[in-house]
């Protein structure tokens, strides 16, 4: 474990985080408006554990930076090339299907990655991930009962998730698509390899889907590039406006 | 002279829950260890859920009650393994929470009976509650809908 590389360890924790905050922030843009009042307190819960493992992720991420930044400056104070999250959860709201199709999939694949990070060498991330885990298997029950509801209900509400679904395909790919980063994590024993978690990630997704009478689009193309911030879609810098805008006006102010 | 560990933990049971104040947050398990470091009292806690806003209260609260007491120093530190379960919860708090009108947690993953009428007849309106470690159910007897404390 000393073996490993201090800045690509920040990366990968800069992923994690950012991944639950993006998220996270993305579902509180539901608080107050969703279609019936259990599933605005459903989503608000949601959104508050994803914020509260943001900051244990990214809180050791700073720690293992060494440069003094707290949860809070990295996620308040960075730009959106900083950014590590993969595109799926940055992608916008869109109706309340379309937000939950989103919720399943990364459900899907964050309790997978959970599960394999509480076995991680490093012993910091492994108790975060126990931690983490517990909440996620609340997530992924509701997300994936709301798309089989959601899926297998009206000639509407079917046509809806079908078309999430086929907008929202392409951007499950690179949740599995390793890099140097993912590597050395996995050779280090930190994280699991990427590509391992898909056959439990198809098995658990195929079934739900199968049941929610929806098909999975054809199609091996995959949008790449959040993660390893190359390229986020335009979605990301809107979405940072308004979570920054505070502390970008009023810089250290707290409650 | 410094109080002994026994003493602090009968004075941490008497710090209400911010949230549930029936119970202490001895009773739920969150106060993990309580331990001298000369002249400083550190006080491990563990969060229920990570994003619980009242996590931040609550260490407050124990600051505020053994300053009380008249210890002066206090490290508040935050444990996050092993992880808080709900297995923690005293027999005492589990009381105080149906008492109260909160169904406590069960391994089965749902309320053992209505804490108002204490029907069996019960049905799960959502998974989802008012705090982020409750659910919401409804007794189909008495039709009054309640929260329970869920299992984790
Ligand atoms: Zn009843």
């Amino acid at each position: 474990m000393a073996s490993v590389d201090q800045t690509q360890l920040f990366e990968f924790l800069c992923r994690m985080g950012d991944n639950t905050l993006v998220l996270g922030h993305r579902v509180s843009e539901w608080c107050g408006h969703a279609p019936v009042l259990e599933e605005d307190i459903a989503l608000a819960n949601t959104a508050l554990d994803l914020i509260g493992q943001t900051q244990m992720w990214l809180g050791y991420a700073g720690d293992v930076e060494g440069k003094g930044r707290t949860a809070d400056d990295l996620a308040m104070l960075r730009d959106v090339w900083d950014f590590r999250n993969v595109l799926l959860v940055e992608q916008p709201n869109g109706d309340f299907g379309q937000t939950m199709m989103r919720q399943f999939l990364f459900d899907a694949w964050h309790l997978a990655m959970l599960k394999a990070l509480t076995a991680s060498s490093n012993e910091q991330i492994a108790a975060i991930a126990a931690k983490s885990v517990k909440e996620v298997q609340y997530h992924v029950e509701r997300s994936g009962d709301t798309v089989i509801g959601l899926g297998d209900g009206t000639s509407e509400s079917h046509k809806r998730m079908q078309d999430a679904l086929n907008l929202l395909w392409p951007y499950v790919g690179e949740m599995f698509v390793a890099d140097a980063v993912d590597d050395a994590m996995a050779q280090a024993g930190i994280a699991p390899d990427l590509a391992s978690l898909r056959a439990e990630f198809d098995a658990h997704v195929g079934g739900v889907l199968a049941e929610a009478t929806l098909t999975i689009p054809d199609g091996k193309f995959t949008h790449k590039g959040g993660k390893s911030g190359f390229q986020h879609s335009e979605h990301l810098g809107h979405l940072l406006t308004q979570m920054q805008w505070l502390q970008r006006a009023y810089p250290g102010a707290t409650w | 002279m410094k109080p002994a560990a026994e003493e602090i933990w009968d004075w941490l049971d008497a710090v209400p829950d911010p949230e549930i104040p029936v119970i202490s947050v001895v009773d739920l398990g969150i106060v993990r260890d309580v331990e001298w470091d000369g002249d400083t009292l550190e006080v491990a806690v563990t969060p229920t859920y990570s994003g619980c806003p009242a996590t931040s209260v609550i260490s407050m609260d124990i600051e505020t009650a053994l300053y009380d007491r008249g210890i002066q120093n206090v490290r508040i530190k935050t444990q996050i393994s092993p992880p808080w379960t709900t297995d923690w919860l005293s027999d005492k708090g589990r009381a105080r929470l149906e008492e109260y009108g909160i169904a406590p947690p069960r391994a089965a993953g749902g309320p053992e009976r209505c804490p108002r009428c204490k029907s069996t007849n019960v049905t799960r309106i959502s998974q989802f509650g008012s705090t982020p470690c409750k659910a919401q159910w409804r007794c189909t007897d008495c039709l009054e809908p309640f929260d329970y404390f869920k299992c984790i």
